[in-house]
């Protein structure tokens, strides 16, 4: 690798991938929140389903629109029919909870045993009538947030074409019927004429509100977003249509688009921070040719409102162990906050859909002065827990699994995974963002007083 | 295929992993794919346990997929015996590797040639059983392995222990309340006279387990759990063993009686019946609950008890016996030991219920319609829904369940504390319904929480739709610092323009 060569330049490693994080099954948990009108089946064993009992915690008696459809043994050694036990399943989701659309989840268990999902479903459908989405989401190839990405992918392929779109608007045309005509011209004007833009990521309906505004202040209009609040509200995706990422752990989502619905994808760093969300926006204007305003402004507003939390951070590090993919904008964004970051773990990294993110991280570290981190892919916890004795951060972004063992330590640490569920994307939630990272230390700066920092007994030395 | 929203029972590694765990210096490698070692979540979270737990991956990935595994679990196995030096490692299947059918044994034949401690490979297959039948099997088979290992090499003690002593077998990591029940165990044994000899499996070294045969009998409080050890300590050692949980005042006394007969047909001769006297009129608070007026309003109430197999036949005998409850229904999940179940408490209750579908459950709830409820924290959220009060006896459970504070359910203490629970669920229940008849504490409605109702500001259509987004808990704050900061600003109509800038701005 060339990379490594350059002092100056970002450096990847890659380790055993001996670490922890969840399985991509979890992506149901907030995708069939998002998805309204879904049914998620998640096909696997008792392990994925105590998974998704055990780390959804109180969302699983809401009445979840997910279930386990549970491979017994009959099943694995192919005496039961596959199909049959399927449409089964399915017309008893059909009948008691009558979703627009039903998501197949594939787990290790189907890969191993090599359950034909992919060609079950088309036939399953029609027989059924409810379309059905299958996506791979399984601990063999995926890490965590991954799977929102296979079952993004997979419904690229479902988004209507404009002739279908109109046909399947009839209904909401008659509503709108009689509907004054000034307010749809009126929005039209506020708007530069400029090819369609989607936007592809499943954010929470108040983030998808903010980030559509922002780009409406500069005269961008998103025609659609992936996913959609309701499956039947997919947008259309024409050949030609510009797509843009909201989130760093989409790749197959964006190969799909530009390979197979021939969409040209912006590449730019993700709206995360105020930083990453003004080079998003810029981004999305240049390939428009729009020239945006007030755009400095605002970050330079966004960053003095954040100097209360900003100062708790600034000078100190922070150490990602890695296991969601959003690490690489997040460090970026905490290095803009006057952080250091001597590591960047992270689960799997497309350098060519975080091109425009990696090239920030790397601008960023050189207008702060810092040094540039390590990006380990796949990295073996044993051994960060090894550096971050070491190292001595000050902050861990780590899973649950280690937390607890390392506040009894003495390090300071926060939870990885709150960041997948929290609102972090534009200029209005980095507070949040900060919320979170400097909770850590304003606990600290309350309890500091009373000398409880280690709480185990001395380790033998072997 | 079943269509499963909930499961009572996780997977037998989990059984596996908590045992592996409870012992010390003992590490857990699971062959499984990413992000099937959530297990460590569980006990760091649950358990709020200080230390990292002893349980690693060696990953089953695509390539693990095409050309097997090879000599990564090997090499995982002899890493882990270098960095940490544990006395023994367990090799544990999960479903995936069920079906993989690679050959475990002999990976861990071929890494125990170079290793310092033991490694063994946990004989359970995923298929048939579950979390606790794999508990109770990978229990007995460490325990085999270092007793005949000890004994091959001579160093199993030949004689018992001078005065009487006990083993008390069965207390794991995410145990319901196990760490409280073995602390008041160990207390009762003391008030006896009675040794502890070993603790297994939490806490015990495998160093410590060629000590077992010294006991003069063994105590195995949960029906769940330890059984088979038991079992095999009496074939192998003609050790005797008590079986009955001593939960509730009647079953602490006959299990007391049942140590009293065991000990001294060993010649002890010993007379415990003074002591359980004393505990049950003085100490314990159940006796004379049972006999204060409270306990009589509760007379012919009716209940639904549910839960793995201790908990639920202890607290349906405690019911019925202890407090004259009507208890309507009561159930397990555990499948596989039903005809126990069934035998312990049909004299009991109205009806069995041997399932683990929570729908069943649910809806025999609903059909019941009981004033109280004693389940899993599955029943807990169908009484919430029913608006039926719930007390939680048994696993599976949440992190609530792992109080700080001393809540022991077996023993002395733990009839007071059954009991408190108990009562709790049941006056919850009545002044709830009282409340209802008479219309409640407060029968003016509250519009708002604000103090200040009166603010000229109005909220434009998308704005108010914004705002009912927000999750219900904090949409009372945002709306009042939003509407601070638009007075603040002098914005008469607040729009999403203005929400966001309030957000945004430092006040708010």
């Amino acid at each position: 690798m060339t990379a490594t060569h350059k002092p100056t330049a970002l450096q990847f490693d890659c380790e055993t991938g001996n670490y922890h994080t969840f399985c991509p099954i979890s992506c149901v948990a907030w995708l069939y929140q998002k998805i309204e009108d879904s049914f998620f089946l998640v096909i696997g064993t008792k392990t994925c389903g105590y998974f998704l009992q055990n780390a959804m915690g109180v969302m699983i008696f809401a009445e979840p629109r997910y279930a386990m459809a549970e491979l017994e043994e009959g099943d694995i050694s192919a005496q039961l029919k596959d199909y049959e036990e399927l449409k089964r399943l399915c017309l008893q989701i059909k009948r008691d909870r009558n979703p627009s659309v039903i998501v197949w989840i594939g787990t290790c268990t189907t890969e191993i045993i090599q359950m034909d999902l992919e060609g079950l479903a088309p036939k399953l459908e029609e027989e059924i009538s409810i379309p059905i989405i299958t996506a791979r989401a399984n601990g063999l190839d995926y890490a965590f947030t991954q799977g929102e990405d296979t079952v993004l992918a997979a419904m690229a392929h479902k988004c209507p074409k404009e002739r279908e779109k109109e046909e399947r608007s009839a209904i909401p045309k008659l509503l709108n019927f009689g509907r004054k005509k000034e307010n749809v011209t009126q929005d039209n004007s506020e708007y530069i004429d400029h090819p369609s833009l989607v936007l592809f990521g499943s954010l929470p309906d108040p983030v998808v509100t903010n980030l559509t505004l922002e780009l409406k202040k500069q005269g961008v209009r998103i025609s659609g977003w992936l996913p959609s609040k309701h499956y039947t509200e997919l947008p259309v995706i024409n050949e030609g249509y510009y797509v843009s990422g909201v989130s760093p752990f989409l790749s197959r989502t964006a190969t799909t688009l530009i390979r197979r619905r021939k969409c040209k994808l912006i590449s730019a760093p993700f709206p995360i921070g105020p930083d990453g969300t003004r080079a998003w926006i810029e981004k999305i204007c240049s390939v428009f040719n729009i020239e945006t305003k007030g755009l400095e402004e605002r970050e330079a507003k966004i960053w003095e409102n954040l100097e209360d939390y900003i100062k708790l951070i600034r000078g100190k590090s922070v150490f990602f162990m890695g296991d969601n993919l959003l690490e690489i904008s997040l460090a970026r964004f905490l290095i803009s906050c006057g952080m250091t970051c001597p590591e960047i773990g992270i689960p799997y990294m497309d350098k060519l859909y975080q091109k425009a993110e990696l090239d920030l991280l790397e601008k960023t570290c050189k207008k702060m002065g810092v040094p540039i981190p390590k990006i380990v892919e796949k990295p073996d916890n044993y051994n960060q827990i090894k550096r971050i004795y070491e190292l001595k951060p000050d902050l861990v972004i780590t899973g649950m699994a280690h937390a607890n063992p390392l506040e009894a330590r003495g390090i300071n640490t926060k939870w990885s995974v709150e960041f997948t569920f929290a609102q972090i994307h534009g200029f209005t939630n980095a507070r949040d963002i900060l919320e979170l990272v400097t909770r850590p230390l304003r606990r600290n700066n309350n309890l500091k007083e009373l000398g409880w920092e280690k709480l185990v007994k001395e380790e033998a030395n072997v | 295929m079943k269509l499963a929203y909930w499961m009572y029972a996780g997977p037998a590694h989990i059984g596996t992993l908590r045992i592996a765990s409870s012992f010390r210096n003992v590490h857990a490698i699971m062959h499984a794919p990413l992000g099937d070692d959530y297990f460590n979540v569980m006990r760091s979270m649950l358990e709020r346990e200080r230390n990292f737990t002893p349980v690693t991956a060696s990953i089953v990935d695509r390539n693990v997929l095409a050309q097997g595994s090879q000599e990564k679990v090997v090499n995982n196995i002899l890493r882990k015996d270098r960095e940490e030096n544990p006395d023994l490692i367990i090799l544990t299947p999960t479903c995936t590797s069920s079906i993989l059918q690679e050959d475990l044994a002999n990976f861990v034949d071929r890494a125990q040639i170079d290793m310092k401690g033991d490694v063994m490979l946990a004989d359970v297959n995923h298929y048939r059983y579950n979390e606790l039948q794999a508990a109770d099997k990978t229990l007995h088979q460490v325990i085999k392995f270092y007793l005949e290992k000890d004994k091959k090499q001579g160093e199993l003690p030949q004689r018992k222990t001078e005065k009487p002593s006990v083993n008390i077998i069965g207390m794991s990591t995410l145990g319901f309340h196990n760490k409280h029940d073995c602390t008041e165990l160990k207390r009762l044994m003391k008030d006896l006279g009675i040794e502890i000899n070993e603790v297994i499996p939490e806490g015990a070294s495998v160093h410590d387990l060629k000590n077992l045969p010294k006991a003069w009998f063994n105590l195995v409080p949960y029906r769940e759990l330890g059984l088979i050890v038991a079992q095999y300590l009496q074939e192998e050692f003609g050790t005797p063993y008590v079986d009955i949980t001593p939960m509730g005042v009647l079953e602490t006394a006959r299990c007391i009686r049942k140590i009293q007969q065991v000990i001294n047909e060993q010649g002890a001769n010993v007379d415990f019946e003074k002591n359980i006297r004393e505990q049950t009129l003085h100490v314990s608070q159940a006796a004379w609950f049972s006999r204060s007026i409270d306990c009589q309003n509760l007379t012919g109430k009716k209940a639904v008890v549910f839960g793995d197999n201790t908990h639920a036949a202890a607290m349906t005998k405690i019911l019925t016996l202890e407090m004259g409850i009507n208890v309507v229904l009561a159930g397990t999940y555990c499948k596989y030991d039903e005809k126990w179940f069934t035998e312990q408490v049909s004299k009991y209750c109205d009806q069995v219920l041997i399932s683990d579908d929570n729908a069943e459950i649910g809806d025999a709830i609903a059909l019941l319609e009981p004033s109280a409820i004693f389940g899993t924290q599955m029943e807990r959220h169908i009484g919430k829904r029913l608006g039926i009060p719930c007390g939680v006896i048994s696993s599976p459970i949440h992190i609530q369940n792992f109080p700080i504070g001393y809540k022991p359910f077996c023993g002395y203490e733990g009839t007071n504390q059954i009991t408190d629970l108990i009562y709790n669920s049941f006056t919850l229940g009545m002044e709830a319904h009282l409340l209802e008849i008479f219309g409640g504490h407060d029968t003016k409605e509250v519009i708002t929480k604000r103090i200040s109702t009166n603010s000229n500001l109005d909220w434009n259509k998308e704005a108010q739709a914004e705002l009912n987004k927000i999750p219900s808990f904090v949409r009372n704050k945002v709306q009042c610092n939003t509407e601070k900061f638009a007075r603040e600003h002098k914005f008469s109509t607040i729009t999403l323009e203005v929400m966001y800038a309030a957000k945004e701005s430092v006040e708010a």
